[in-house]
């Protein structure tokens, strides 16, 4: 609460240019609040407060796996904890930043006073800490939280679940509905706010990516509540979904969940590619190589998410045809992920480079990001991929796309825009220090994964055989410090937010885009009046 | 702790015999001892490789710009933003990359998938939390579970050298011989892998799937399961024995025998004494793992069996429950699953055991008349 109010009363206190009364006072200001600036604040800030609780049950995994032995957790609790730890960082921790990222920008990218549908997008918000509130509460349940892991495979989930799945079905219900909402507001925003003169190819990429990832959560939130719909009805209602001796199939169950699952993961990136673009361009005092074949590809990747899924399920025993069907339809999507990257090196080519946090942070995106797309170009060989399925070579892809992918594209938009919403500049040194630590930990962290993977040891264990306790060592002391040094984050953050260096309207001398044409703090109602588009 | 020294120690002797120390860190895909693995192992090279080129090429470029064209140095920047060659060949390159990539991985992948023609069929059931082999063509099949004992795990012995990687009763398959497996689970969704053989394959409830190994070099090859499938997934690993031919022969002949004396031993006259001593064993085997070795259970998942009303009065459901299992719930039907002396010998012991002092027992013969009137 402490830090809502500062970082808010950045904004609250700035006089308002136009002749719009500022905020409400107190809680209702937040409870009410309609104005898209408050509602992203609010995303980011419950966005954070997950990625510590989605944190520290990493912390709790990466201690019991220290060492071989059960020291501090049994089997039992494990299982929660990866469950969770996975839920909440996907549900709770990086698809509410982004949200919260594109509440605070998209209308000052497009030059629109505020999201489209402003009561609805208070409502998606709130929607979330209801929905977080139940599933955090089955950790107190008789019989403990969700315990299947984050794919919650039936019938684990279902026949052989805890009785708090029932909660876990409803919180999934809630943050669909939060989810698919929200996607409903940017596309509508995007749609009909844009300042007049701006065409679609003028957009900038954080839009367009932002309108792609809004689409693709509309197609596939509801095949996840249909999934989890099923799980409910065979967990009270005596159906046989996915049970087999009532005659359902378990192998539909992860076909329906893939569906929604791997379009999901581009949900997770997307957003982060059109704010890398943005950065990258502006610390290279140059303009982005190739906008039109990034736009094309974030679409081709987009297309080609939805017909990849059972790359997941080589194992399952899909037909040969299947088999290769889906094999070379992900090797293909490395193609536009490889413009991508082509693209932000060439940006950055023969450019006047400088080193802000933001630019750091989004140079290692680009790396380490790619280090797990490498990865991934693997995973889809199916022959090797048996080998591959289910270890922690598998963990250590996911976390090389997901924690410098999704985390730090979050982290690099986060400095990028703090001068813009606080009025502030944030203490550079520290945030350097925040990308250095952070970028060590990381690696130390995940990098050593791919090894244990390819040694042979499965993921989701709580316990492991002696040749793979040095490597798991290494893991888990990166870890800690991964997880130690993102306090810092939150300390820079609320330094920024109370004071310092006033930040000019356009901080970053290489920076393009409407936002840099407002006053920084930006006023609490900005473009009443749409701006020109030239 | 000790386990520390232990392997401290190996490190030092190890200088010589390199393998132990390497052991421990293990960095890449081995390439196995079949014909599939190998083949697995040299696409995974492949890739690998090809990822490196790609990666040194393209972060050279990059590192290239940090480095020369940065603005401490003076470095102005240029001001191009498009050019369609270049675009149009850095997408032609690496899609004809992943087609050279895509053959020899087809080609794979149809040798994997060719269950044809085998000599020996073994059927492969997943149970929570262990594996169940059935000689399909041989009339024999055992149970084969986690050995590592407790006291290990929970950090109160030294953990020995297979740690969590040996089983009490290993699958045996002969050398040289096309080996099919067709898996399938009795509860949840498992997966059983072989990284030495490259066989990785996921056992479905009410699904049954195919695969295969041929292992030309004898040996002795470990894995695990590699789908979550409840709480002793990590503690449920794979033991595969390749041994000679006759060996194998004359092991089938062997287990035969065994199950044949298995299935006399009904008909013998038990006392109470010998069947506490055989349901201990057996209750520490099949049931432990869910009701605890002391029988208190975890509830609210699982019930604890020291002074529950069934386990100390109401002798025909004790029976009932175990026999035929509880739909819908972890409590699998284990009539098919013991002989009819393990099941009247871990009922009596549950009934006998941990204050249940009830003094009653069941015999085998009980057991066996209790299932044939059922299945009628
Ligand atoms: C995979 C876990 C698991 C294993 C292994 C297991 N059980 Fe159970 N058992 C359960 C569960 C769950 C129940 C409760 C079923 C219900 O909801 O009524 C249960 C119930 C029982 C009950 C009834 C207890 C009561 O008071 O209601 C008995 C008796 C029993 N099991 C015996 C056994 C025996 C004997 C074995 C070994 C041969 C065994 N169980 C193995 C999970 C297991
Ligand atoms: C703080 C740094 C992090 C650490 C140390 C960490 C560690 C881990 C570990 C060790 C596992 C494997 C658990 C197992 O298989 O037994 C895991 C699983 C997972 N992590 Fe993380 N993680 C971190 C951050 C993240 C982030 C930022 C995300 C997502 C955005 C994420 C998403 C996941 C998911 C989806 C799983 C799979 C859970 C499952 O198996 O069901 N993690 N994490
Ligand atoms: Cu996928
Ligand atoms: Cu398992």
């Amino acid at each position: 609460m402490a830090v809502t109010g500062v970082f808010m009363s950045a904004v609250a206190d700035t006089h308002s240019q136009e002749h719009h009364h500022g905020p409400a006072k107190g809680i209702s200001r937040w409870l009410l609040t309609t104005n898209h600036k408050d509602i992203g604040s609010m995303y980011l800030i419950f966005s954070f407060a997950m990625f510590l609780l989605g944190g520290s049950m990493a912390m709790v995994i990466r201690a019991e796996l220290f060492q071989p032995g059960l020291q501090i957790v049994q089997p039992e609790f494990f299982n929660q904890m990866t469950t969770m730890h996975g839920l909440i960082m996907v549900f709770g921790a990086v698809m509410p930043a982004f949200v919260g990222l594109a509440n605070w920008m998209l209308p000052l990218m497009i030059g629109a006073p505020d999201m489209a549908l402003p009561r609805m997008n208070n409502w998606s918000f709130w929607l979330l800490p209801c929905a977080f509130l139940i599933l955090v509460s089955t950790l107190f349940m008789e019989g403990g939280a969700p315990n299947f892991g984050w794919t919650f495979y039936a019938p684990l989930s279902t026949t052989y679940g805890p009785p708090s799945t029932t909660f876990f079905i409803f919180a999934i219900h809630i943050m669909g509905v939060s989810s698919i909402m929200g996607a409903i507001n940017i596309i509508a925003t995007i749609m009909n706010l844009r300042a007049p003169g701006m065409t679609l190819m003028k957009m900038p990429l954080f839009v367009w990516t932002w309108l792609i990832t809004a689409f693709l959560l509309i197609a596939v939130m509801p095949v996840l509540a249909g999934a989890v719909t099923m799980m409910l009805m065979d967990i009270n209602f005596g159906t046989s979904f996915f049970d087999a001796s009532g005659g359902g199939d378990p192998v539909l169950f992860q076909h329906v969940f893939w569906f929604f699952g791997h379009p999901e993961v581009y949900i997770m990136i997307l957003p982060a590619f059109g704010a890398i673009s943005h950065i990258v361009s502006a610390f290279s005092r140059k303009p982005l190589f190739g906008y039109a074949s990034m736009v094309y590809a974030v679409g081709a990747i987009a297309l080609l998410s939805f017909i990849v899924w059972a790359h997941h399920m080589f194992t399952v025993g899909v037909p040969l045809a299947g088999q290769l069907f889906f094999m070379y339809a992900t090797m293909l999507i490395a193609v536009p992920t490889g413009v991508k990257v082509f693209n932000w090196v060439t940006t950055m080519f023969r450019g006047s480079l400088t080193f802000e946090a933001p630019m750091l942070f989004a140079v290692a995106f680009i790396i380490l990001f790619s280090i797990g797309g490498f990865s991934g170009l693997m995973l889809a060989i199916a022959p090797a991929d048996f080998q591959y399925h289910d270890t922690y070579f598998v963990v250590a892809h996911f976390h090389y796309v997901l924690v410098p992918g999704a985390i730090f594209g979050i982290f690099a938009s986060a400095y990028f825009w703090l001068p813009k919403w606080t009025g502030h500049m944030y203490d550079e040194t520290l945030a350097k220090t925040h990308f250095w630590l952070s970028f060590i930990g990381m690696n130390l962290a995940f990098f050593p994964m791919h090894f244990l993977g390819l040694a042979g040891m499965p993921r989701r264990i709580p316990d492991y055989a002696l040749q793979f306790a040095d490597f798991n060592m290494v893991s888990s002391i990166g870890a800690f410090m991964f997880g130690a040094t993102q306090l810092l984050f939150l300390f820079i953050v609320v330094k920024c937010a109370r004071g310092g260096e006033k930040a000019p309207a356009k901080p970053w001398d290489g920076a393009e885009g409407l936002e840099w044409t407002l006053p920084s703090p930006a006023p609490y109602h900005t473009f009443t009046t749409p701006p020109d588009i030239k | 702790m000790r386990a520390y020294a232990k392997r401290a120690t190996a490190l030092a002797a190890g200088l010589s015999s390199s393998s132990v120390v390497m052991a421990d860190w293990t960095m890449n895909m081995t390439p196995g001892v079949t014909g599939i693995s190998n083949q697995i192992f040299s696409l995974h090279m492949t890739i690998l490789w090809i990822c490196v080129v790609i990666g040194v090429v393209v972060f050279g470029v990059m590192f290239w710009s940090i480095f020369a064209h940065r603005k401490s140095r003076g470095h102005k920047a240029a001001n191009f933003h498009e050019h369609t060659v270049i675009e149009v060949i850095w997408t032609i390159i690496p899609f004809a990359i992943l087609v050279a990539m895509a053959i020899p991985a087809t080609a794979t992948l149809i040798e994997m998938y060719d269950t044809t023609e085998s000599d020996v069929d073994i059927k492969v059931t997943g149970y929570q939390w262990r594996w169940q082999y059935e000689y399909i063509n041989e009339d024999f099949g055992y149970f084969s579970s986690l050995s590592t004992p407790r006291a290990q795990i929970e950090n109160r012995q030294a953990k020995g050298e297979n740690y969590l990687l040996e089983v009490d009763n290993p699958l045996v398959i002969p050398v040289g011989k096309k080996v099919r497996f067709l898996l399938t689970a009795n509860d949840v969704i498992h997966s059983w892998w072989v990284p030495d053989f490259g066989v990785k394959k996921d056992a479905i409830p009410g699904f049954i799937n195919e695969t295969w190994t041929r292992v030309d070099k004898p040996g002795t090859y470990r894995g695990q399961c590699t789908e979550l499938c409840g709480k002793d997934h990590g503690f449920m690993p794979v033991v595969v024995e390749a041994v000679p031919e006759e060996e194998y022969n004359a092991w089938v002949a062997s287990q035969r025998e065994a199950a044949e004396k298995e299935r006399q031993l009904t008909q013998k006259d038990w006392t109470l004494d010998e069947l506490m001593v055989r349901g201990e064993k057996a209750y520490q085997t099949a049931c432990a793992s869910c009701h605890q070795p002391d029988g208190t259970g975890m509830p609210p998942a699982f019930p604890a069996l020291k002074g529950s009303p069934i386990a100390t009065s109401d002798m025909a459901a004790h029976i009932d429950i175990v026999v035929n299992g509880k739909s819908g719930t972890a409590m699998q039907a284990f009539g098919g699953q013991l002989s009819e002396v393990d099941l009247a010998a871990v009922i009596t012991y549950e009934r006998n055991a941990w204050g249940n002092n009830t003094g009653e027992m069941v015999t085998p013969k009980e057991i066996f008349d209790y299932k044939n009137q059922g299945s009628q």
